[in-house]
């Protein structure tokens, strides 16, 4: 029994395919959701993503969004998301710094660059954490060597 | 027959418009490849969130569930959005827009006002004394999702505060290089089973779905989501309308740069005879003269 999980952002399909259980960031707190699961719509926080399918767990990085669930299929439409093995790392970490050194200049002139720059570091946050957490030891990191 | 020296000038200027049409459809090759890759990227995501929609359309009791979902009894104003280019020497694309909206809407009971995005849409709903209210041009070439918000958030506000009962969008269908459709879709409130390509991506057939839970709650999610993806659906128009401008132009750049050929060819061979028919005069002048001048 598998429950069909699509993943898009809004420029691609992220993942597609049948698992066993999918892990979703809720707005009300982490869920899990099994085949056969009631109907729900409900939008994501920032965080992470499982999927499950026989043993073996595929991580992703959510920005927000909403997913609808359905019986046997949970659809997630993210604002970002990206698979945790696919994370530059350098890169995110360079986005970082660049959001740090913005905001740390203090008080905004541009308000809407102030707001895209704050979720910029939340982004690069995420995704650096993610990988800390779940990219297993030993994995070629890229661009750490 | 017209003489060398305006024949000449002829072939000429024919050989200049075809450089000038061959260098478009060169541009237009390039550029209908990258909005190919726009469209093509974000139409799982737009596909999939118009489903969603759908399926909270499905529910039972839908008019009581958000504003923008709920039928109204009386439609006194329409509103239709019309997507066209900027620029013409795209074939028939432009025109072929309007011709659609009008005889789609010129029989509408209601008043119809018009949203025109594109130069090219506007100038013709004008000239057709259309009432428009709004125009956006000049969009950026494969725009992103918060260049073209507005006109989105433009459609759900005039619908909110009752200025208009119902909100059509009219864009191309983006299908092959060398097809294209206009099409129409309602967008508030929204129609089931309407119109457009979601078909073909849905997987089941869409049965009367069970009451969905939400979370937060239903009030927060419908609020964010519903003018969010009316929008997004606006902005997949958009993609699909500049890939088919583009490949619009481009054939019909490459139909005249053929022409252009063609027509070279015909008047290079009339002016050869032209020319020769001059030589051959010449040369009985002179042997007319010669043969004078011997006796």
């Amino acid at each position: 029994m598998t429950i069909r999980c699509e993943i898009v952002s809004q420029d691609r399909t992220v993942f597609t395919g049948d698992v066993d259980i999918v892990v979703l960031p809720g707005a009300a707190g982490e869920m899990g959701i099994l085949p056969k699961h009631a109907p729900v719509l409900t939008t994501l926080k920032f965080g992470i993503i499982k999927v499950r399918k026989s043993g073996k767990e595929e991580i992703f990085t959510v920005a927000g969004g909403v997913a609808e669930v359905q019986p046997d299929i949970v659809t997630v439409l993210a604002d970002r998301a990206e698979n945790i093995q696919e994370i530059d790392v350098s890169r995110a970490e360079a986005a970082r710094r660049r959001a740090e050194e913005y905001l740390a200049k203090g008080t905004p002139v541009d308000t809407d660059r102030y707001l895209v720059m704050e979720a910029a570091l939340r982004r690069s946050n995420l995704r650096l954490d993610a990988v800390r957490r779940y990219r297993k030891s030993g994995m070629r990191i890229p661009g750490s060597e | 027959m017209a003489s060398a020296r305006e024949m000449r000038l002829r072939i000429k200027s024919v050989k200049n418009i075809s450089q000038v049409t061959r260098a478009l459809e060169t541009v237009s090759a390039s550029k209908v490849r990258k909005a190919i890759n726009a469209v093509t990227a974000t139409r799982a995501y737009a596909t999939k969130a118009w489903q969603v929609l759908k399926h909270v359309a499905e529910q039972p009791g839908r008019d009581s569930l958000h504003p923008l979902l709920a039928e109204r009894k009386a439609v006194n104003n329409t509103l239709v959005v019309v997507v066209t280019g900027d620029r013409g020497l795209a074939g028939a694309y432009n025109s072929n827009v309007i011709r659609f909206t009008a005889s789609r809407f010129d029989p509408n009971p209601a008043p119809v006002k018009y949203i025109a995005v594109g130069r090219k849409g506007r100038d013709l709903l004008i000239r057709r004394r259309k009432n428009v209210i709004a125009e956006f041009s000049n969009l950026p070439a494969a725009p992103t999702f918060a260049d073209v918000s507005s006109i989105g958030r433009l459609a759900v506000d005039e619908f909110m505060k009752g200025a208009v009962d119902e909100v059509y969008l009219v864009y191309t269908d983006f299908i092959s290089m060398s097809r294209q459709v206009t099409t129409v879709k309602k967008l508030l409130p929204l129609e089931l089973g309407g119109e457009g390509r979601v078909e073909e991506y849905e997987q089941k057939p869409a049965g009367p779905s069970a009451a969905y839970e939400y979370e937060p709650d239903m009030r927060v999610i419908l609020d964010e989501i519903i003018p969010r993806f009316t929008a997004l659906q606006v902005y997949q128009a958009i993609l699909e309308s500049q890939a088919s401008e583009h490949a619009a132009r481009m054939i019909a750049m490459r139909n005249a740069t053929d022409n252009a050929k063609e027509l070279v060819g015909a008047l290079q061979l009339a002016y050869n005879k032209v020319r020769q028919q001059a030589i051959t005069n010449d040369i009985l002048d002179i042997v007319g003269g010669a043969e004078a001048l011997a006796q």
